[in-house]
């Protein structure tokens, strides 16, 4: 029986996505639920994956095993220009023989709608991505960031039900980069559709997406919210993979205790053996007037709104990165010895 | 200064021999065409007489035509197909060698080689020979012209163009006629003129493969027989018109696949 599909169904069921090409598990059955109007983004270093399972949704890869339910209809079988979503691509792909006003109708005309349909959405998409005054150019008279925006206009005329979007902002320089980020959020807003982009920069996910999924090897390591991925990283990887993590190597004794070269910190209910404490350059605290865990500065980097230091201490062979506000530590000198707390709440524990 | 332009004098004047040597002949050759008198020795004023005489030579109308029937033919069908071959053969997943020697071939194999191998082929089958049998003989080096151009375009073909049409719910018929088509036409075009030329004032290969009878003799043939008799100025005529037809037709190709790889 078809039903109405309710709010709280996921637009888009990954149903344990299999890829192979010849030995290489390119997609190692990944299952994902992706939410009605979500900005959703696929993140992970090259190779994890990530464009393989974007290609796969849009219908050039065909997968080696699973479903991909669109509404709750298995799209799968069906070739590109049969579903009802819409890729985005990373090199633009825009018609070069075409002008731009071509290039956005070309998707209406094989839905065979009227001439006035046609203009009136061609006027309206212009209007939105600020391209009227480009209408009759062809994309080689346009710079990157307007081939940028024909392209994604190109893909949203058509009111696909999820947009797909390769690396989309790759070609931009990193000003336009920033600027389009919130740009393609306010947008996504204002047009109501589900976004599922595929970046490998962690900044640009964490800015953009409303939930994001981090690849590796084609498996799914973690799927959650910018700020839970963050706070609460699933594994060493994921960890190490968004933002700065600084690791240190050590054993949980029975009673609940990390333990490293002079370091201890409390970790009631950890499973005893070796393990590594994971903590953020920011969850880290100085003390000026001793206490905490003994270490010297070793470089400082000015960061303008916060500095941060990287300090050596017994535990730990690579120095450890602590962001301070910038005022607090102006007066600390290369080599000075320095104290350091860490807030037993903030750090995360990998057994090895 | 002046040293460096006394470098550069010697290059000039080999540079000016050079272009001499390749295209004295053939302004003279042009320049007789418009000779009053009959003899190549003695120039009495310009005149168009042996043009009106050639326009009056239903042997060398004859010849015009069928060297026109073959050249429009040859051009029609090895563009078909060397287009078709050139997608094939970069599309393909797996590039193959092989494929893209045979594909080459045509184009070094020296030509009475390949006008022995057809006369044979032909008499072993037991053709009848004739226009159709040039024609046959002309698709294949053509061919392997058109295939080459046409491919040359295609290496800097942005394939995910044609992703992007079905993406945008076009099938793969219609992707090829709105999307890849247009984009490759310049070279498809610079391709056909290419063999139209080629096949205009190709010689060997037709004279081998024409068989007996007038009705058959393209223009190339007509003028080796006229030759015989001695070089007349109409000669000189009919052999500026072929010349100037090939210019344009290679100029436009040039032209075209030019304007669009900028």
């Amino acid at each position: 029986m078809n039903q109405e599909p309710t709010a709280q169904e996921p637009i888009l069921r990954i149903d344990g996505l299999s890829k192979s090409f010849g030995p290489v598990r390119a997609v190692d059955n990944v299952s994902l639920d992706i939410q009605r109007n979500e900005f959703f983004a696929l993140l992970g270093p090259s190779g994890c994956g990530k464009t393989t399972l974007l290609r796969m949704l849009a219908g050039f890869e065909t997968p080696g095993s699973g479903r991909i339910l669109l509404d709750g209809t298995d799209i799968a079988p069906l070739s590109p220009e049969k579903r009802p979503l819409n890729l985005m691509f990373q090199s633009y792909a825009l018609f070069p023989h075409m002008t731009i006003r071509k290039n956005l109708s070309y998707g209406l005309e094989m839905e065979r709608l009227a001439k006035t349909e046609i203009n009136h959405r061609v006027d309206e998409i212009m209007a939105v991505t600020d391209l009227t005054p480009f209408a009759e150019r062809k994309p080689e008279q346009l710079s990157g960031g307007q081939k940028q925006r024909v392209a994604l206009a190109r893909s949203l005329i058509k009111r696909p039900k999820v947009l797909l979007l390769d690396e989309p902002l790759g070609a931009l320089d990193k000003k336009l980069r920033e600027r389009m980020q919130l740009e393609l959020k306010r947008l996504q807003h204002e047009v109501g559709i589900t976004f599922i982009i595929v970046t490998h920069d962690q900044e640009e996910a964490l800015v953009m997406a409303d939930r994001m999924a981090i690849l590796k090897d084609g498996r799914l390591l973690q799927c959650g919210a910018p700020e839970e991925i963050y706070e609460h990283p699933a594994d060493r990887f994921v960890a190490n993979f968004i933002g700065v993590m600084n690791f240190i190597s050590g054993v949980v004794t029975p009673n609940g205790s990390f333990e490293a070269d002079g370091l201890s910190v409390p970790m009631p209910g950890a499973a005893a053996g070796p393990a590594t404490l994971a903590i953020r350059p920011e969850s880290i605290a100085v003390s000026m007037n001793g206490g905490g865990i003994a270490g010297s500065l070793v470089d400082a980097a000015y960061h303008g709104l916060d500095r941060v230091l990287h300090v050596k201490i017994a535990a730990c062979e690579t120095p450890l990165q602590v962001r301070v506000p910038a005022h607090t530590s102006a007066d600390l000198g290369i080599g000075s010895p320095i104290h350091l707390g860490i807030d037993p709440d903030r750090c995360r524990l990998f057994p090895d | 200064m002046s040293s460096a332009a006394g470098a550069r004098l010697p290059g000039r004047i080999v540079l000016f021999c050079v272009f001499g040597f390749l295209y004295l002949p053939i302004a003279v050759l042009v320049l007789l065409s418009f000779n009053e008198a009959g003899l190549p020795t003695t120039w009495s004023g310009f005149s168009t007489k042996w043009y009106v005489a050639l326009a009056g030579n239903s042997e060398i109308l004859g010849a015009a035509w069928n060297t026109l029937v073959v050249a429009v033919a040859a051009t029609l069908i090895s563009t078909v197909l060397g287009t078709l071959l050139a997608i094939g053969m970069e599309t393909r997943r797996r590039k193959s060698t092989g494929l893209e020697a045979l594909a080459f071939a045509p184009m070094v194999i020296p030509d009475i080689v390949l006008a022995v191998a057809l006369l044979t082929f032909f008499s072993r089958l037991n053709l009848t020979l004739g226009l159709h049998t040039i024609i046959l003989s002309h698709v294949i080096f053509d061919l392997a012209f058109v295939c080459s151009i046409v491919r040359a375009r295609l290496k800097h073909f942005d394939y995910s163009i044609v992703e992007a049409s079905r993406d945008l719910g076009a099938s793969g018929w219609t992707t090829f006629w709105r999307v890849t088509f247009p984009v490759l036409l310049p070279a498809i075009i610079a391709g056909a003129l290419l063999a139209f030329t080629l096949s205009v004032d190709e010689f060997i290969i037709a004279f081998f493969t024409a068989g007996a009878g007038r009705s058959s003799i393209t223009l190339p043939i007509q003028i080796y027989s006229m030759i015989r008799f001695g070089i007349t100025p109409e000669i000189n005529a009919l052999a500026t018109i072929v010349m100037g037809v090939s210019a344009l037709a290679l100029l436009i190709s040039q032209w075209v696949n030019k304007e669009q790889m900028s």
